[in-house]
């Protein structure tokens, strides 16, 4: 394990942002630690990285007690949401910086930092400052500059939350390839579940200052351990007394029950979003939403008004209590 | 006021009313900076160099040149040094009394000058300072000597560095420093590397006002120097005590000489301050 968190607490005043959290994040892998705005997801990051103290708990970084080393000493790589561009320096001499902190020798320090450009495209860049830069270009300058002191892990804060969504897809599939290549142990922050779900080898899902679940994109989408991790990861309908994915549900035209947990309901409303089929029906006092290709909406023959029958398909995973 | 019109317009306030207030705001300066500082320059040069000969010819007045810059270039080193400091405890640190220290450090700018130089006569004089007989036995003198000058001096331009280095630190914010933090850099090497390069011109702005601040210091000084020639007598005393003697010309050219250095700084820094930092 490359990073052992245990029972770490961290307060603000009144506001507890993180209750006894213990995690571990897996040598050469990248994890995502995911939760809504206000969690403490970025707050355990900043404890890694020693920019935040923790008031209890210890910080385990490659086997050393990292709990009261400042950040300087724990050779961690640290992306902020915002860049935090040194906007007086090129952009060669902002990768350059970590490396001439260390007094590494001229020569090394150009040809590494060529090196790191070229990875992260910005070679016709290297003389412009920040400033001359895009928001996506300036966060792989970011990237490479915390990547140049050869980090035992790279701890990313939203890493692309004020890029537009175009760009924040580009990085994100960049990402995951450049981790593929570099396979430094890798953290990063997100609330966006896509995101994680796309890029991230584990997921540790942070709600309200603690550790909701721990698992794989497919453990966590799947079988989800709470109502709050099923939400959080996708959308969810209910049926009865059950919380479901609306793909997982099936229809079938007429009055006559295909099963004995089918549930008769009058389709109220049809969205056609893209490829899917949104179906919307009344089953007494629920609305159950149902997504549906396009082909299987087809073979249905439904309108609005029709009355059908709602069952949970036979491959549904993920389903959780109410 | 020709630079007025090449300005960049701004995109709102268009129409008539714009010119009146611009017509306005020069009228304004024009009467109450621009010309009566003109006229100081216009008197001294009344009967050519002669005035400003005089006054170079004179070594008592050498000597006032001399102390003065000295004194300005010493409090401006003292109060750069420490405003930088108070002005990353204030922005970057949280404690108790912060904003009590924030409002004592506006005192020296709402307390009259001649106030500073009484209060530190009252704690260092010599003979019934509080501490000054105990300095005086040990062989350091204060008040009415150069040391008092240049403390009368720290004390009034105090607040200057400060006020403009805090509102820069705030903007720059501190993501910077945690980044160069989390790159390997100690806290001295994120200081020189890092925080002084982002807020350079906020402390060579406030170099300037100091300097300037320092160099016209008058009230404070004339308590706590003594106001000897040849020894005390800084440049700003000259051109009282020459104005007092219907030394007119003198005391022009004097005083043409200190605003001539305060302008210069101004004007050499406005020019060469890059316009988006600010």
């Amino acid at each position: 394990m490359s990073i052992e968190i245990t029972g770490v607490s961290k307060r603000f005043g009144s506001f507890v942002a993180l209750d006894d959290v213990s995690v571990s994040i897996p040598t050469g892998q990248l994890t995502a630690l995911l939760g809504p705005s206000g969690g403490g997801k970025s707050t355990l990051l900043r404890i890694i990285a020693g920019l935040e103290q923790a008031d209890s708990g210890l910080v385990r970084i490659e086997g050393i007690d990292a709990t009261n080393l400042p950040p300087q000493k724990r050779n961690v790589g640290f992306v902020f949401q915002h860049y935090a561009a040194f906007k007086h320096m090129s952009v060669r001499r902002n990768v350059a910086f970590g490396l001439e902190i260390r007094h590494r020798p001229k020569a090394e320090i150009r040809e590494r930092v060529d090196e790191l450009l070229r990875l992260v495209h910005l070679e016709q860049f290297a003389e412009r400052l920040p400033a001359q830069l895009s928001g996506g270009q300036r966060q792989r300058m970011a990237l490479a500059r915390a990547l140049a002191v050869e980090p035992t892990v790279l701890l990313l804060d939203e890493p692309f939350g004020a890029l537009d969504a175009k760009v924040r897809k580009e990085l994100r599939d960049w990402l995951r390839r450049l981790h593929d290549d570099v396979h430094v142990t890798t953290v990063f922050v997100t609330h966006d579940q896509e995101e994680a779900l796309e890029v991230a080898d584990e997921i540790v899902v942070i709600n309200e200052g603690r550790v909701e679940q721990i698992g794989t994109p497919d453990e966590l989408y799947d079988a989800p351990a709470n109502d709050f991790v099923m939400r959080f990861l996708g959308p969810v309908t209910q049926l009865g007394d059950q919380l479901v994915r609306p793909h997982d549900l099936d229809i079938h035209a007429g009055e006559s029950a295909p099963s004995a947990d089918a549930v008769t309901g009058r389709v109220t409303r049809i969205t056609r979003i893209g490829f899917e089929i949104r179906v919307e029906v009344t089953t007494g006092d629920q609305v159950v939403v149902v997504t549906l290709t396009r082909t299987r909406f087809r073979s249905l023959d439904v309108q609005e008004g029709s009355v059908v029958q709602v069952q949970l398909a036979p491959e549904a995973l993920a389903v959780v209590e109410a | 006021m020709a630079e007025q019109a090449t300005r960049p317009r701004p995109r709102t306030a268009r129409g008539p009313g714009r010119y009146v207030a611009r017509l306005i705001v020069t009228a304004y300066l024009f009467f109450l900076v621009a010309w009566p500082l003109y006229l100081v320059g216009q008197n001294t040069f009344e009967g050519g160099l002669e005035n400003l000969s005089g006054i170079l010819e004179d070594p008592d007045v050498v000597h006032a040149l001399r102390l003065s810059l000295m004194v300005a270039v010493i409090a401006v080193v003292i109060n750069t040094v420490f405003g930088v400091g108070v002005s990353l405890l204030l922005v970057r640190y949280e404690f108790p009394g912060k904003r009590l220290l924030s409002a004592l450090l506006d005192v020296p700018l709402s307390v009259s000058p001649i106030v500073v130089g009484l209060s530190l006569v009252l704690v260092y004089g010599g003979r019934n300072g509080w501490f000054g007989p105990a300095l005086e036995g040990a062989g350091f003198q204060i008040i009415f000597a150069t040391p008092g000058i240049v403390m009368a001096t720290v004390f009034v331009a105090l607040p200057l560095v400060i006020r403009e280095v805090v509102p820069v630190l705030e903007e720059v914010g501190d993501e910077q420093e945690q980044a160069a933090r989390s790159l390997g850099a100690n806290a001295i090497q994120t200081f020189w590397r890092i925080t002084l390069p982002a807020i350079k011109w906020g402390v060579i702005y406030g170099v300037v006002l100091s300097l300037a601040r320092s160099l016209g210091e008058f009230g404070a000084v004339k308590v706590v120097s003594g106001n000897v020639l040849g020894e005390t007598r800084t440049t700003t005393l000259v051109v009282e005590e020459k104005y007092l003697n219907f030394d007119k010309g003198g005391a022009y050219a004097a005083a043409f000489l200190l605003a001539l250095v305060a302008v210069a700084a101004i004007i050499v820094v406005s020019v060469l301050r890059p316009k988006e930092s600010r």
